[in-house]
């Protein structure tokens, strides 16, 4: 076993390559894959950045993910944290049987089947936005003119919920995620999103149409306070992770031209360029996080009931052991075992939607918008360093009028 | 090789099915894990192989032992 290294004083969070891990997580990593951490409200527990540690924990039956059990390896108070989400329907948050219970009435509506025959909808969605982005002309900010929207009507459209409501909760999910906001007024944006869901709900219940909420509402199996919640959960995950993604992975195709040139050249490389994306640039990069509900033993280091241990999801996907030169985007490598979806009975379940919106996003982008190329200097692109996913505030980007 | 499935413990991921269409599918109504074929052919091993690595919930092991 290794020496005891010196605990940490929470979660690493700064970042030299802006395409890299925070700094230091790598020795870490090669060092003490699960280490000692001081979470900065004083708690002890644990950061695991090995691969197949982040793997073990999180699928294993012993760590929980209720937030009233979990502290935050940040500064910055999480919202569930100062203030416990007690939402019904918020299944992300509960355990085993109850967030089973929930997430198998959602999973049969998000089977990769299921997401083949949604297809032709995400290139209807595309196309669209790709049309309006080359009739207004270069530049673009690809965030806020494709990256955002597509997801959000993606998501609308599968749950069933009006597109033109968007404005309210794509701010209000924004500030939710923002930690440089005071939690109160994370708080509050989470309740005005919870009180738009209810209204929705009720609106579902009185006329049920085929979309997602409409057929838990035929389910019968869910009161409205049940439905809201996961509404809001589904719409909370399906937009904001995908957009980080689809612009944060069109930046790194920019800076990596060798790579964007190939995947213009072999389209059939798509598939395992998403995986490669979704590993290499790890947006979830401040957890997830769980506690421990026994005594359990993680590469021989004893995890007491009780304590929590925080995952990193970018460490654990540039380890080493696991993928061969890791800090190399490489768009050839064979795409699976990455965590980037997570791993374990919480794995994302939106992650089939989300692979289509992003393989024909990409593909869009590099063959419909000719010389794509940054609008500024990639110096001077925003990094989004200090929210709940990783990404780009904003892209300027510009292309070559034909 | 022999695919031993427990369905009890199966998330409905999908990483089966997307990794291996022709021999993983979803069940309709919960997306759990349907199987064609336990003794897959050879042609199929590397691929069920990274399916199963790739199973999120343990649902899916595999019996290299059995031929």
């Amino acid at each position: 076993m290794a020496d005891t290294p010196r605990p940490l004083r929470g979660l690493p969070m700064r970042r030299d390559d802006r395409f890299a891990p925070a700094t230091g997580l790598a020795e870490l990593r090669d060092r003490h894959p699960i280490s000692p951490m001081i979470y900065p409200d004083g708690h002890r527990g644990w950061l695991v950045t090995g691969h197949d540690l982040a793997r073990e924990v999180l699928s294993s039956p012993h760590f929980s993910n209720r937030p009233e059990l979990l502290h935050s390896p940040l500064d910055a108070p999480l919202p569930t944290q100062e203030r416990p989400q007690t939402q019904p329907g918020f299944f992300l948050n509960m355990d085993p049987p109850d967030h089973t219970r929930l997430r198998r009435m959602l999973t049969g509506q998000f089977t990769v089947k299921r997401m083949r025959a949604l297809e032709p909808r995400v290139e209807a969605i595309v196309a669209e936005r790709i049309d309006a982005v080359l009739a207004a002309g270069p530049p673009a900010d690809l965030v806020a003119e494709f990256a955002l929207p597509v997801p959000s009507l993606v998501i609308c459209e599968l749950l069933g919920v009006d597109y033109d409501d968007r404005d309210g909760f794509q701010t209000d999910s924004h500030t939710l995620m923002d930690l440089r906001v005071p939690v109160e007024e994370r708080i509050a944006a989470r309740e005005r999103i919870g009180a738009f869901m209810l209204r929705t709900a009720h609106r579902k219940r009185g006329r049920p149409d085929d979309g997602l909420l409409g057929s838990l509402v035929h389910s019968g199996e869910l009161d409205d306070a049940e439905l809201a919640g996961v509404g809001f959960l589904m719409l909370l995950a399906g937009h904001e992770t995908t957009a980080n993604m689809l612009a944060l992975g069109t930046f790194a195709l920019l800076e990596h031209p060798d790579q964007a040139e190939l995947l213009r050249a072999r389209p059939a490389l798509m598939p395992q360029a998403v995986e490669e994306l979704m590993r290499f640039l790890s947006i979830v990069h401040m957890g997830p996080t769980r506690c421990a509900t026994a005594d359990v033993r993680i590469d021989g280091r004893l995890v007491t009931a009780g304590s929590n241990v925080t995952v990193s999801v970018p460490a654990a996907n540039h380890d080493p052991r696991r993928f061969d030169g890791p800090d190399r985007l490489d768009v050839t490598r064979p795409g699976t075992g990455h965590v980037g979806f997570g791993h374990g009975v919480h794995q994302c379940l939106g992650q089939q939607p989300a692979r289509p919106e992003m393989r024909i996003g990409f593909d869009a982008l590099l063959r419909r918008l000719p010389g794509l190329a940054l609008a500024v200097d990639a110096k001077a692109v925003p990094m989004r360093s200090d929210m709940g996913l990783y990404g780009v505030h904003e892209l300027p980007v510009t292309w070559r009028q034909e | 090789m022999r695919i031993r499935v427990d369905r009890q413990m199966c998330v409905s991921a999908g990483m089966c099915a997307l990794t291996v269409p022709e021999l993983f599918d979803q069940d309709d109504v919960d997306g759990r894990v349907l199987v064609s074929d336990v003794t897959p052919a050879e042609e199929y091993h590397d691929r069920v192989e990274r399916a199963v690595d790739s199973c999120p919930s343990g649902a899916l092991r595999l019996d290299r032992a059995t031929v």
